[in-house]
């Protein structure tokens, strides 16, 4: 007989793909972003921690608006301000362990010099001079990632390697709203969760990619949900709550030091300037959303917090701002200083040995620049 | 005075041996892409490889290719040597913006101070019956992207020897596997595999005087035939195998030139935008007074690869060889 012409419900056993699934909830994240500050749990916290934060946050809050500054003096091509958004640079960067990695996006610079990156070292990609400027071996931190989303695969091989050859490193790698698009943030996920590689994904929800809005972004309840999807846990958290932020971070990273694989963590903030100095975000915002987060400043929240608890006076708000003008200071006089370049450098990085083409092309540059000194000797002797 | 038995290997094997040999000799190279572990890869290349060495070294990764190269870079960054699988030609085009936006540049980003060692194992080009996405030349993609290696072998001595060469370079190379020479066989002593062969020299797999065959991968042992054929012709033809497409061995190529006085550029990939142009453009700066006639190139046409009931007629053969051999007497006819 048949199965055509067998009479009644065919249903043979189902086969074993079709096993009911285990409950996702421990891998939802919350209703809403997790807090912090203004909470009970706000006492729990150290407070030397605290005033930290507080620092570092005061110091990135100026070290953006003085860079931002330096783009109009012509000192650098562009700087994509992360002004709103210090409280998820400093925590990523104040997680980590010295042996572990950070793998920056291109607005994330505040992160590099939390971790110790010289600020004007950090400026090398977006000064024009030289592209990353950077040892990355030297902080652990990967290059300063241009293309959306590429540096977080990345980040899991190394940390996979990490793993592979017993060592207990972390990643934690930085990627924006708009870079959970892209291909590569999927595949990245998909490696880590099977690998169960010790990585942490910070996304940075701050709103927009360039100009165009989260709803046109993705249709997710959360960009934290995604992690369902992949088998790994997705936490929300209030990005702009450095205390908050740091919590998350410090469970992620440890669950992940612990063996229990990678977390995907969504930081709602916001972006208060536009996404670099050549965009104008008037075109896509109205001043009263930018008023609504203005409201809720990462800055602020960590002050009230501080005073309020008797943690920080004017004394020590006085304080924490000189550091951050010396900082200033320091990092406008060296951006000033005309940086001197070597054009055989141009050859010098391409390949181990240059191949023999690079060579020619070598010597007809070294050719044209003696060209160019004997003219220049010849102009200033007459 | 002993004898030493001579087996035949086929360039799959010899490129099996190749990994095996450097996965023996240094523990930081690994093995990794879809399908190369439990089932030793679609061409079997990786076989046995994950049994030996485990599935830490030989590792069966998720079907993403930007995922498996993605992540390779950051095991380079940690110190590991990734030999990646991209099993077949048109299968690397998800990677590319790694390829080319990371991995190629990212000794350059960094001054030096983080190199890639990744070997990138492509199968490539036709002549094997398979249906689309299987059979493309995709080299003038590789030669086009500045920082990447890109070797061929042709032989299965220079398989063994160049993807040894290409494991233990510094830098990422591009390496491509003529996938209808996989099956081709030479004989070696087993105890003793072949040299490895440094990166960037070409070689005269056969002396010729009346025209020089330049071509590489696939196509070398359509010249080697052409050549045999264009004998009772009078045709004595010279026959260099490029090996490496970068470096390019100007050297070998213009002295075989200076040589024969003629050229014909042999390749699969379209001739439009192809390797060929930027050849016969390096031969002709560097040996236009020997030239008796232009430089001539047959590769294959300008479209997209076709089915496999078609692929003879696109793919250059010997009959196209000759003809074009044929044009070289530039002077007589003209």
């Amino acid at each position: 007989m048949t199965v055509m012409e067998q009479r009644g419900a065919y249903r043979p056993t189902p086969p074993p793909a079709w096993q009911p699934r285990t409950d996702p909830a421990p891998l939802l994240p919350d209703a809403l972003p997790h807090r912090v500050l203004g909470t009970e749990a706000a006492a729990q916290v150290d407070p030397g921690l605290l005033r930290r934060l507080y620092a570092e946050l005061v110091c990135g809050r100026r070290y953006n608006a003085q860079a931002t500054a330096l783009t109009k003096q012509g000192r650098l091509a562009v700087y994509p301000s992360s002004t709103g958004q210090e409280a998820c640079e400093v925590a990523a960067a104040l997680v980590l362990e010295e042996r572990d990695w950070l793998f920056p996006s291109y607005r994330d610079t505040l992160a590099a010099v939390a971790r110790g990156l010289d600020p004007v070292q950090a400026l090398t990609l977006l000064r024009g001079d030289w592209h990353t400027g950077y040892d990355p071996h030297e902080h652990r931190i990967a290059p300063l990632c241009t293309p959306l989303a590429t540096q977080l695969p990345h980040a899991v091989g190394l940390a996979h390697a990490a793993r592979l050859k017993g060592d207990d490193v972390v990643a934690l790698a930085l990627v924006g709203d708009g870079g959970t698009s892209e291909g590569d943030f999927h595949e990245a996920l998909n490696f880590a969760a099977v690998w169960q590689a010790p990585v942490v994904f910070l996304v940075q929800n701050n709103g927009f990619a360039i100009s165009v809005p989260l709803a046109k972004q993705t249709a997710a309840p959360s960009l934290a949900h995604k992690a369902v999807g992949y088998g790994m846990p997705g936490r929300l958290v209030d990005g702009n709550d450095a205390a908050a932020v740091h919590e998350v971070l410090s469970d992620a990273v440890r669950h992940a030091r612990a063996g229990g694989g990678p977390t995907l963590v969504e930081a709602v903030t916001y972006r208060m300037e536009a996404h670099t100095n050549a965009d104008d975000a008037t075109r896509y915002r109205g001043d009263s959303e930018v008023e609504t987060w203005r409201a809720h400043d990462p800055i602020a929240l960590l002050e009230h917090e501080l005073t309020e608890r008797g943690l920080l006076d004017d004394d020590g708000i006085r304080e924490a701002r000189e550091a951050a003008e010396t900082m200033a200071a320091d990092l406008r006089a060296r951006m000033n200083q005309d940086p001197v370049l070597d054009p055989m450098d141009l050859f010098a990085h391409v390949y181990a040995e240059p191949t023999p083409q690079l060579r020619e092309q070598e010597a007809q540059l070294r050719a044209e620049l003696a060209a160019e000194a004997e003219a220049e000797t010849e102009g200033t002797a007459r | 005075m002993t004898t030493v038995a001579l087996k035949p290997a086929t360039m799959a094997q010899a490129l099996t041996r190749g990994l095996r040999d450097a996965m023996a000799a240094d523990p930081t190279v690994h093995v990794m892409g879809e399908d190369v572990g439990t089932l030793g890869g679609v061409f079997r290349v990786t076989d046995g490889l994950a049994k030996e060495f485990g599935e830490d070294r030989c590792t069966d990764t998720p079907l993403a290719e930007a995922g498996i190269l993605g992540t390779a870079v950051g095991m380079a960054m940690y110190g590991l040597r990734p030999v990646v699988e991209m099993q077949f030609d048109a299968f690397a085009y998800p990677a590319f913006e790694q390829l080319i936006s990371h991995v190629a540049r990212m000794r350059n980003r960094t001054r030096g101070a983080m190199p890639l060692p990744i070997t990138i194992r492509v199968p490539y080009g036709g002549g094997i019956g398979g249906v689309e996405h299987h059979s493309d030349s995709s080299e003038a993609y590789y030669m086009a992207t500045p920082g990447l290696h890109v070797v061929t072998p042709a032989t299965v001595a220079d398989a063994y020897g160049l993807l040894r060469a290409a494991i233990a370079s510094d830098d990422p190379v591009v390496f491509l596997e003529p996938k209808r020479l996989y099956w081709s066989k030479d004989s070696w002593n087993p105890d003793e595999p072949p040299a490895v062969e440094p990166i960037g020299r070409a070689v005269v797999r056969r002396p010729g005087r009346s025209a020089t065959l330049i071509t590489y991968g696939p196509s070398v042992p359509v010249c080697l035939e052409a050549a045999e054929a264009a004998r009772a012709e009078g045709w004595d033809l010279e026959v260099v195998d490029l090996r490496s497409l970068v470096p390019f061995d100007d050297e070998t190529v213009a002295a075989s030139v200076r040589r024969t006085g003629r050229a014909v550029v042999v390749h699969e990939a379209g001739g439009y935008g192809g390797p060929g142009g930027e050849i016969a453009a390096r031969v002709t700066e560097r040996c236009f007074h020997h030239l008796e006639a232009p430089v001539l190139r047959v590769a294959g046409f300008d479209i997209p690869y076709p089915p496999p009931m078609l692929e003879r007629h696109h793919l250059p053969g010997v009959d196209r060889i000759l003809d074009a051999v044929g044009r070289l007497q530039w002077e007589a006819d003209s």
